[in-house]
Order: structure tokens, then C-alpha cells, then sequence
């Protein structure tokens, strides 16, 4: 069954007289433990998507399927609950909380749904140090560099075991070396921990990382093709 | 769901980040609180003294003073020309049903010696009568008789106060003092009494026969001449035909034609001090409501600035959505926030109000009471203006879309 279905997808903003559709019907789906890229000018509607099916923002139209159930019947805190269970989201901004530490802000996400506070600990432990961040517990956001503020975003998207991250532009502000770590790491939760990942990106080189690109124009799917042996930056086993 | 300890660990974080703003804001619940508990302890204060005093005076009293009560215009003379006699309140005892009791008084101050120590004092001159009618009991010894009354003997009772300060800690009674020279055997001590409703000493005070008094201390201008007649009701519904009887019986000896001005006042004394102890009461609440105002303008301060966090925080209320906080647990963070700035004010205040009252009664001396019910209530109405105040900031955060609240600069 597909992770995510979406089925003639729109989504009108209304200024004043005018109205811009953001999104112009897009069906597409997304199987468990794809890795998928989009792509496409500025504008034509990828973050628009994104918060979509990260259940932040609801379509003016069509219907939204994640893991079977229509999530367009759902109220405030049932879209809470599935933003908490089953989505993990990296920011290109990361939206961290500043003035709290690295761990806390991992544990954040078990804050919410009632997790002990030792176990929350250990777990947000765990995942900080899976992504290399040993050490750095107890730092605060901006006494972090861009990288690693990343990868503690990422560790608070894994933290509740979500079987699905969202990354729009997540390399958006690093500079190359740090996003090909972050994109090492990313590649390697799709590979071992089967977490489906979606991932916007205006790089083709970290659309390279990817196993399928698609492509958005003015609100529309324009292509959506696998990534071809020969461009891929990490070659399957 | 988020737990309370979590997120009063939020809270608290957040109210730390702005110190000094937090602090502002506590400032106004902790004077309201303040002003509402010394101001209800200055009313509480008043109104326990009155009935202390009340207490202290005894029940169901009148007083008959000579002298007309309208003081409209020029006639201020109560008490000026004394016009009562023995004869009325022996008339009054006899003839009004529902009186009770009656304590003529003749009275004037003097010298007090004994051995080599004085004293000046109040005396009063009366009959066994006044024991009844002031509530009062002796400490040691016998009160005086009807006899030593009749016979003009020279004894007397000592207040607490007289025996204080004559005699010390020896025991006064069957000993001899000096009353304007003439020898006094004492036979008696008044219990303690304490303060009077106008700040007097009520045990510096000596009683002796009333006929002594205007005999043998400070003679009369005619024979028989009281100061007052003091009247105990039978009970506190008989007061009011008491003072009917009186008035008619009085008019009717001193010949009060239908059209004349009355010469002597019937005073109820428990009315006095009731509308008294009534109108401290009101205005001491009076006082907790104006007070209770700026407790209000507290909470205002505290809805204004969770106001203004909740905008400062819109971004961090988008990220805390986006990982999954629901409504209430939105609510819950900025309620608790507001709840615990006016909590710790209220403590704060309560602090506050309690050293207030105490400064108040050592610089001004009045008797302030707080009550452990004024703490209780202004604590809890601190806790209600945060809920109160805070619950629309707080319902505001959590209807925030959280796409928006995300992406707000
Ligand atoms: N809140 C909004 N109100 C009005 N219009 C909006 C809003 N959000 C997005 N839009 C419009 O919707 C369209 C799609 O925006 P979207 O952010 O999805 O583009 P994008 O593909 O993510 O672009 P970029 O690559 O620059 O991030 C744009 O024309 C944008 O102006
Ligand atoms: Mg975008």
C-alpha cells in the first residue's frame, strides 16, 4: 500500500481580487520507503506540497490519503497526533527552539505524546548521538553551526520513529561540505531504518542523492522519473 | 498530552527569558493583593475592636444624661445643668418593667493616696446596681449593699489599673486609702475590662457609694443631684420600650409639658456602637473594593504582556504544532504561565500586605487583623485573575494555523 496518496490536490490563496493556485491538481503516490526528490522553479508550488502532506496546512481541494486513511476529515488535534506519530520535519530554517538545548529540543516531539520523561531522555540521547552529536547535549541552538543545527533537527524528526521525513530545502543555508553530510545521513535512515523521505531541493546534485525526481511547474507535476544508475551519487549495493 | 511538570518547566523558562518584564507585571497583582488583605485587615481590625468594646461596656445599655438632645442651633448644653435625681432612677427601677437594672452615677476626679503612693482618678458614685448594668464582676473581696449606700459608708471598689499602681502586687483588700484626704476602707476589685470605645482606661476608675460621693467627696449643688442614669433592658428586644418607659416617666416628674423641650437624653448606648461597628464594616469593604481594583488592573497588566508573548512567541507556538502539540497543550503552556506570574505575586503580596498591616498599626496604631479567610481569598482571587486574563492569550495561541504561525517574521 502507498505511504502517501494524493488525489487531484489544489490549493487557491485568495488576495484581496486575486487568487493564486499554488497547487493545480497533483496526484501522485509515494511507497513506503521511497526516497523522492522535487524540484522545479521558485514558485510553482513544492512547499505548498510539503506542508500539504506534512498535514501543516490543509488543501482547498481533492483528497489526501497517508497510510490508507483520509486525512481530510480530521480535526486540529487528530492532525496534531499525526504530525507527532508519522511525520518528522526538517526545515531549511531548521526551527529549532533557541534558548533550549540540543536535547531539548529532541525531545520535544515525546513531550507531547506522554513518553516518560527517562525514557524521552535516553531517546533523544540516542538520536542525537546517531547523528554524530555527541557531546554537543547541552548546547544551545546558536552555539551550533548551521550543520549541526540541521542534524539536530533531523534527530528531532527520527525521534519518535516516524515513518516518514520531510526535508523542504533542508541544505538550503549550508554550505557544500556540510550538505553532503547531511545528505550521507539522510540517505543512510532511507537505506537501514526504511524511513520514507521527501525531499525538496533546488540542486540537482542533492537530487542526485534521491531515487526519483519529480518535477513542479505553476502547480503542476511536469515529470516524475527514477533516477537514472549512471547519475546516481550513491550507487545501490 | 503534555504533563503539568513539563510544561510549568516551560513556563517557568519563558518567564525567566524576560525577567525584569515578568517581574513588572507580577508587581501590580502583588500590590493589589497587598492593598485588598491590609485594607481588609485595617476593616477586620476596627470592627473586632468595637465589638471587644461593646463587650467591655456591657449589654442592652441606656444612658440618661440631663440636658436636651437637640443640638440643632445653640443648644449644645447636654449634661451642662444636671436636672436627674437618685429619686429618678429609683423611679425608673421601680416603675419602668422593662428595665432591668439602674446605676445612678455621680462622679468627678480626685486624689487617690495610699501609704506613700498617688494617684488622680476618676470616682464614681453609684449603687450596687452598676455591677449588673456594666456586666462588671470583682476579682477579690464583696461589692457594696443597698445599706452602705443608705448609710453613706466609706468604702470602695479599685479598678485593676488604681490597684496596679497603688498597690503593686499586695493584696488591696480591707486596706485604707485616701480618697481627697478622707480615709476609704476598700472593699473589693473590679475585673479587668481594658479600653473603652474613645481610648480610655476603663479600670482607672473607682466606685463608691453614691451618697459617700456626694456627701462626703464632692458634695452637691441640691441634694440628691446625679450626672447620669445608666439602665440596663431586660433583654436587647425590651431596649426600645425601656426607652419609651423612661422617657414618659421622666417627662411626667420633671413636668415636660406636650410642646417642651425634653432636659434630660435617653441614649442607647448597643445602637451606638452597632451602627458603629456596621459603618466600620461597610467601610472597611469599601476599602478592600478599591484596593480589589488594582488587583484588576494587575490582571490587565498580566493579559497585556502574555498578550505580547504570545505574538513574540508565535514562531515557537508553529514549531511546538508542527511536532505535535495539540490545542490544550498550547492553552495549558500560556495559562500556566499567567497563572504562575500571578500566583507568585499573590504570594508576594500577601507578604506584602501582612508586613503592610503591621507597619500600619506600629506608625498609625490601628489595630489591623488579618484573617487567615482575607489571605485565602485574596490568594485565590490572584489565581482567578491570572486563569482569568491569561485564558485569552492562551486561547488565541492555540487557534494560530500552524503553517502560519511558522512562517511568521
Ligand atoms: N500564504 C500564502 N499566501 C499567498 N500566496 C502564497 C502563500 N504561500 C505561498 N503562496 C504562493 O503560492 C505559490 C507557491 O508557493 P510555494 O511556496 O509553494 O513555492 P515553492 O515552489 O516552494 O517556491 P520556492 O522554491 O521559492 O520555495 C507562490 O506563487 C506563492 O506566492
Ligand atoms: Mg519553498
Amino acid at each position: 500500500m502507498a505511504l502517501i496518496e494524493t488525489q487531484h490536490l489544489t490549493k487557491v490563496y485568495e488576495l484581496g481580487d486575486s487568487a493564486v493556485r499554488a497547487m493545480d491538481d497533483v496526484s501522485l503516490t509515494v511507497a513506503n520507503g521511497e526516497f523522492v526528490a522535487i524540484m522545479g522553479p521558485s514558485g510553482s508550488g513544492k512547499s505548498t506540497f510539503m506542508n500539504v502532506i506534512g498535514c501543516l496546512d490543509v488543501p482547498t481541494g481533492g483528497k489526501y490519503l497517508l497510510d490508507g486513511m483520509d486525512v481530510g476529515d480530521r480535526d486540529r488535534d487528530e492532525l496534531a497526533e499525526i504530525r507527532n506519530k508519522k511525520i518528522g520535519f526538517v526545515f531549511q530554517g531548521f526551527n529549532l527552539l533557541p534558548r533550549t538545548s540540543a536535547l531539548e529540543n529532541v525531545e520535544l516531539p515525546m513531550l507531547y505524546d506522554g513518553c516518560p520523561p527517562r525514557e524521552r531522555r535516553q531517546r533523544a540521547m540516542e538520536a542525537l548521538k546517531a547523528m554524530g552529536l555527541e557531546g554537543r547535549e547541552h548546547h544551545h541552538p546558536n552555539q551550533l553551526s548551521g550543520g549541526q543545527q540541521q542534524r539536530v533537527a533531523i534527530a528531532r524528526a527520527l525521534v519518535n520513529r516516524a515513518p516518514l521525513i520531510l526535508a523542504d530545502e533542508p541544505t538550503g543555508n549550508l554550505d557544500t561540505r556540510s550538505s553532503v553530510e547531511i545528505m550521507e545521513l539522510v540517505v543512510k535512515l532511507n537505506r537501514e531504518s526504511g524511513i520514507t523521505i521527501i525531499l525538496v531541493t533546488h540542486e540537482p546534485d542533492i537530487a542526485a542523492f534521491s531515487r526519483r525526481i519529480i518535477k513542479f511547474r505553476d502547480g503542476l507535476v511536469v515529470s516524475d522519473e527514477p533516477v537514472k544508475q549512471a547519475e546516481q551519487q550513491v550507487k545501490d549495493p | 498530552m503534555i504533563s503539568i511538570p513539563s510544561t510549568l518547566k516551560i513556563s517557568l523558562r519563558a518567564l525567566r527569558v524576560n525577567k525584569m518584564r515578568s517581574a513588572l507585571t507580577m508587581l501590580g497583582i502583588i500590590i493589589g493583593v497587598g492593598a485588598v488583605i491590609t485594607m481588609l485587615a485595617v476593616g477586620t481590625g476596627a470592627s473586632e475592636r468595637i465589638s471587644e468594646q461593646m463587650a467591655s461596656i456591657g449589654s442592652n445599655l441606656l444612658i440618661i444624661m440631663p440636658g436636651s438632645s437637640t443640638s440643632g442651633g445653640i443648644r449644645m448644653g447636654s449634661g451642662t445643668q444636671s436636672t436627674l435625681t437618685q429619686d429618678d432612677a429609683e423611679a425608673i427601677a421601680q416603675e419602668c418593667p422593662a428595665v432591668s437594672d439602674v446605676a445612678p452615677i455621680y462622679n468627678g476626679a480626685a486624689q487617690v493616696v495610699y501609704g506613700n503612693q498617688n494617684w488622680s482618678t476618676g470616682i464614681s458614685g453609684t449603687t450596687p446596681g452598676i455591677l449588673p448594668v456594666r456586666d462588671w464582676s470583682l476579682s477579690s473581696g464583696r461589692a457594696f449593699t443597698e445599706q452602705d449606700v443608705r448609710n453613706a459608708t466609706k468604702v470602695c471598689l479599685l479598678g485593676q489599673t488604681i490597684v496596679d499602681s497603688l498597690f503593686g502586687n499586695a493584696d488591696p483588700v480591707g486596706q485604707i486609702i485616701r480618697i481627697k484626704k478622707v480615709p476609704f476602707m476598700v472593699i473589693g476589685v473590679l475585673a479587668k475590662k481594658g479600653q473603652s470605645s474613645n481610648g480610655q482606661d476603663q479600670d482607672d476608675t473607682i466606685l463608691v457609694p453614691l451618697t459617700t460621693a456626694q456627701k462626703k467627696i464632692f458634695g452637691t449643688p441640691f441634694v440628691g443631684m446625679v450626672r447620669s442614669i445608666t439602665v440596663k433592658a431586660r433583654g436587647a428586644d425590651e431596649l426600645a420600650a425601656a426607652e419609651g418607659q423612661i422617657n414618659e416617666l421622666l417627662s411626667q416628674r420633671h413636668r415636660i409639658g406636650p410642646r417642651q423641650e425634653m432636659d434630660f437624653t435617653v441614649r442607647n448606648l448597643t445602637q451606638m456602637m452597632e451602627a458603629r461597628e456596621q459603618s466600620t464594616q461597610v467601610m472597611g469593604l469599601l476599602l478592600a473594593a478599591i484596593a480589589s481594583v488594582s488587583l484588576l488592573v494587575g490582571g490587565i497588566g498580566i493579559m497585556n504582556i502574555m498578550l505580547v508573548s504570545v505574538t513574540e512567541r508565535t514562531r515557537e507556538i508553529g514549531i511546538r504544532m508542527s511536532v505535535g502539540a495539540k490545542t490544550w497543550d498550547i492553552r495549558l503552556q500560556f495559562i500556566i504561565e499567567a497563572l504562575t506570574l500571578s500566583l507568585i505575586g499573590g504570594v508576594a503580596g500577601i507578604i506584602l500586605g501582612i508586613s503592610g498591616s503591621k507597619i500600619l498599626s506600629a506608625l498609625v496604631g490601628w489595630a489591623t487583623v488579618v484573617s487567615p479567610l482575607s489571605v485565602l481569598l485574596s490568594f485565590s482571587f490572584s489565581g482567578l485573575v491570572g486563569l482569568f486574563f491569561g485564558f485569552y492569550p492562551a486561547y488565541k495561541a492555540s487557534l494560530l494555523n500552524p503553517i502560519d504561525a511558522l512562517h511568521y517574521e
